[in-house]
């Protein structure tokens, strides 16, 4: 059976032409860029290379940008770099943070830093008077993601940029999600601080970025050979790197006309699924949400069950349910948008990608969807009750 | 991650539904965690006749239901107390080490099903426990897992 690929939030394929780049810098491009013969210098040179293109791309300067192994280094880094010259400082986050972010707050929580974690609303948005009552003298960082890996919510970057600017306050995101989705320029947004990745977006994993604006200083996580200008050290990922720059490159290529065809079937497929499926909600913004990010609760099931039944039918998606989640709770992002846990343990993720996805995989998704949720409720002791009580 | 046996069960569970006039149902778990498993009985001679499940839960939790109920069906009602979580994780050919509370849940389901029927009818069996309204709190190894 075909397998139908919906999970592109977790992670998306890497794109032939990526593959192709990949294969030819491995071949040829073995050399570490430290050394002084010239097939090192070339190696050195698509570092440099790639490093403008992420820079031209974030409207930043070449030496802002730092190649570091992925989102999880660059969000770590960007916090506990900063937090080490503000010891016991506070920082100001949010509770829909990714975990890169979340757990790094709560680590330096108990070293005894403070830290307050900005509720949102139930489409997932923080609230800027929360942010600006938040800020206290001794407040050295904000961070908040730019747009929401399990909900999509897009926060509001500009205005949160210009209160950190205000406050001269150093403002962090984690742009893992919006990197190659959405058009970020670091000045406009005041962002002083952003967190990026390329498998996200057709790259590789194990490769990712730090911008850091020019000024701002913060410690090195890894020491050694002083790579990085002796900010992240270790032998350059070249594979990585360079073709980080290109898939970056290829995916803001036509960006605006790529989101309307994957928004295009993202609302078709919200639009037939709250139509066919009864106590089934959307969860997140309507619109102000990634492109490509559908988030449903269905209530009385549960979220594991409902992706074994949906991979029978040859559909890999993700679900905020406890059971995927390796945890006791449901998704924290879910339980902050003031979701009950049923309703959380119940949710399915479906992100979608404009290389990945067509229109006719929706018609499948739209064509199983409701007899997967239809048994599923069958033998839920939850649907028993509403269905007995309600009559 | 699962076994055959849990894929097998999972995809098609057995005695899935609600017994009419059953003589007994027990609901263990909360939805709070994830796991509610609702046990059926229709009992005999002391003897379990007819045994269904409904359960709102992962895949474990549907195959450790539908695989308690196949290990209790005709049997009396204190050969059913006997059995065990174990028993249940034995025949499924195990589970996932974060999903072994789901198998307790089963145990449970069982115990506060005959609960009610022996409360009901004003009975005593070997080995019935008072049920349980959450297994979480100290059984579930995920603390484990975080290491």
């Amino acid at each position: 059976m075909q397998r139908i690929y919906v999970d592109n939030a977790a992670t998306t394929r890497v794109s032939k032409p990526i593959l192709k780049l990949a294969g030819d810098v491995m071949e040829s491009m073995f050399y570490n860029p430290s050394s002084i013969y010239r097939e090192a210098h070339e190696a050195k040179a698509k570092i440099e290379e790639s490093r403008m293109i992420l820079a031209d791309i974030l409207g930043a300067k070449s030496e802002e940008i730092f190649f570091t192994s992925g989102g999880t280094e660059s969000d770590n880094w960007a916090i506990k770099g900063l937090a080490i010259q503000h010891e016991g400082g506070h920082i100001i986050t949010s509770m829909v943070e990714h975990h890169a972010v979340l757990h790094v707050c709560q680590e330096l929580e108990k070293k005894g830093y403070s830290v307050t974690y900005l509720p949102v609303d139930e489409m997932g948005m923080i609230d800027l008077q929360d942010l600006e009552k938040a800020i206290r003298e001794d407040t050295f960082l904000i961070t908040i993601m730019f747009a929401n890996n399990e909900i999509g919510t897009i926060q509001p970057i500009e205005e949160i940029g210009r209160l950190a600017r205000k406050n001269n306050i150093v403002f962090h995101t984690d742009a893992v999600q919006a990197f190659g989705k959405i058009r970020i320029d670091v000045n406009k947004l005041s962002i002083d601080m952003l967190s990026l990745s390329a498998h996200k977006i057709h790259g590789l994993k194990g490769s990712g970025a730090l911008f850091i604006r020019k000024g701002i200083r913060i410690q090195p996580l890894l020491h050694g050979g002083g790579q990085e200008k002796k900010k992240r050290s270790g032998t350059e990922n070249i594979v990585g790197i360079v073709t980080m720059g290109e898939t970056a490159k290829l995916s803001y290529q036509d960006l605006e006309e790529k989101n309307n065809t994957i928004m295009m079937m993202r609302d078709y497929l919200i639009d037939e699924v709250l139509k066919t499926i009864p106590y089934a909600r959307l969860n997140g913004d309507a619109t102000r949400r990634l492109a490509g990010n559908v988030n449903f609760s269905f209530e009385f099931i549960e979220g594991e069950s409902l992706l074994m039944l949906l991979e029978k039918e040859g559909i890999l998606a993700s679900s905020g349910s406890a059971c995927t989640s390796g945890s006791l709770d449901p998704s924290h992002v879910l339980l902050a948008i003031g979701l009950p846990h049923e309703k959380a343990h119940g949710s399915l993720r479906i992100s979608l990608d404009y290389e990945e996805n067509t229109l006719e995989q929706m018609d499948h998704l739209i064509r199983v969807l409701p007899g997967i949720v239809e048994k599923l409720r069958d033998l839920s002791p939850l649907y028993e009750d509403f269905i007995n009580g309600g009559a | 991650m699962y076994s055959e046996k849990v894929m097998d069960h999972f995809d098609h569970p057995r005695n899935a539904g609600v017994i009419q006039n059953a003589d007994a149902v027990g609901t263990v778990g909360n939805a709070k965690c994830g796991d509610i498993m609702r046990i059926y009985l229709k009992i005999e001679d002391e003897k379990i006749k007819d045994v269904s499940f409904k359960t709102f839960g992962c895949g474990a939790a549907v195959a450790t239901s539908s695989m308690a109920t196949e290990l209790v069906k005709g049997k009396s009602i204190e050969e059913a107390l006997t059995i065990t979580n174990k028993a249940v994780l034995d025949a499924l050919d195990g589970l996932p080490p974060n999903k072994i509370h789901c198998s307790l849940l089963a145990e449970e389901a069982i115990n506060a099903a005959i609960y009610n029927y022996a409360t009901l009818n004003h009975k005593h069996y070997k080995g019935l426990r008072e049920p349980v309204e959450d297994i979480y709190e100290d059984e579930h190894p995920h603390d484990a897992l975080e290491i």
